[in-house]
């Protein structure tokens, strides 16, 4: 029960946030990719000040438990695969096209028409082909 | 507008506050394709409540605000259905290849100095302002 009430907290604090943020305007968000005309900074202030409270929340883990319970997630060892490269570029492709990922896409689901709902589903499709992808693309990468 | 960086930073740190809160609380990093993503394909299935809490809460806050304030947002989001799956097919793909997106290796990634975080942020990024160069600075289609 715990579990799920700090959840549904933190999802409601990332909704607000990115919708307050102008996160979920996607003219925001392809204005600040947009570097060559019209560029838009929001973004940046918007990563500045998420960043604080999460680099702090990461110092407060050293020494503790999470409080319902568990452990804190390893830092994972680097790897440069090729998964972490490819994977990137496509979804930055994606999110340059339309200006949505998917925090936003969940955040603005209830104001962003036919469309908010039309993006969403399509990503989902996308997230049901990934594992086989990277089945074969771990496989692959074993061999060579 | 002036106003909009004040909101940026405003909002951002909400959405720190929102991963403080699901790292401190139930020791998870939030990253949103993860949260979804795990759930549609079954890798999350232990966490199920969890994540679809955290879901729950993400969508319906936003509505909440907009019901209360009386105010809708603009989003501007493009009315072609082909340029709204393609993009989401990438996105949905990218990132669970990836393994994270905006608020994973971003914000969670870069918070904690994660290399792979900070290194896949500099591609999306970059692929991004490609995309968004060719597309609609050179072609115009977007």
């Amino acid at each position: 029960m715990l579990r799920m009430f700090l959840a549904l907290i933190a999802g409601g604090l990332f909704g607000a946030g990115l919708m307050l943020s102008g996160m979920t305007d996607t003219a925001k968000v392809q204005g600040w990719l947009d570097i060559f005309d019209n560029w838009d900074p929001t973004l940046a202030f918007v990563m500045g000040g998420a960043l604080v409270p999460m680099a702090l929340a990461w110092r407060l883990t050293q020494g503790r438990r999470p409080a319902a319970g568990g452990s804190f997630p390893a830092p994972p060892p680097f790897r440069l695969d090729r998964r972490l490269i490819l994977g990137s570029v496509l979804f930055g492709v994606g999110w340059g096209l339309a200006g949505l990922c998917p925090g936003p896409a969940l955040a603005s689901l209830s104001y962003n028409g036919w469309q908010g709902a039309v993006f969403l589903a399509a990503m989902a499709c996308g997230m049901l082909a990934a594992p086989g992808i990277n089945r074969h693309l771990d496989r692959t990468a074993a061999k060579a | 507008m002036e106003a909009d960086w004040i909101w940026g930073l405003a909002g951002g740190a909400l959405i720190g506050l929102g991963g403080a809160v699901y790292l401190l609380g139930n020791g998870r990093i939030m990253g949103a394709s993860g949260i979804l993503g795990g759930l549609l394909d079954g890798s999350g299935r232990s966490s199920a409540a969890e994540r679809s809490a955290f879901i729950v809460g993400a969508v319906l806050m936003p509505l909440l605000i907009a019901l209360l304030s009386g105010h809708r947002p603009d989003t501007h989001v493009t009315k072609s259905a082909a340029i709204l799956i393609a993009a989401g097919l990438l996105v949905g793909l990218g990132t669970r290849v990836a393994n994270g997106c905006t608020s994973g290796h971003g914000v969670c990634g870069i918070s904690r100095l994660s290399l792979r975080g900070i290194l896949a942020t500099a591609v999306f990024m970059l692929a991004g302002i490609l995309t968004v160069a060719v597309l609609r600075q050179t072609l115009g289609v977007i």
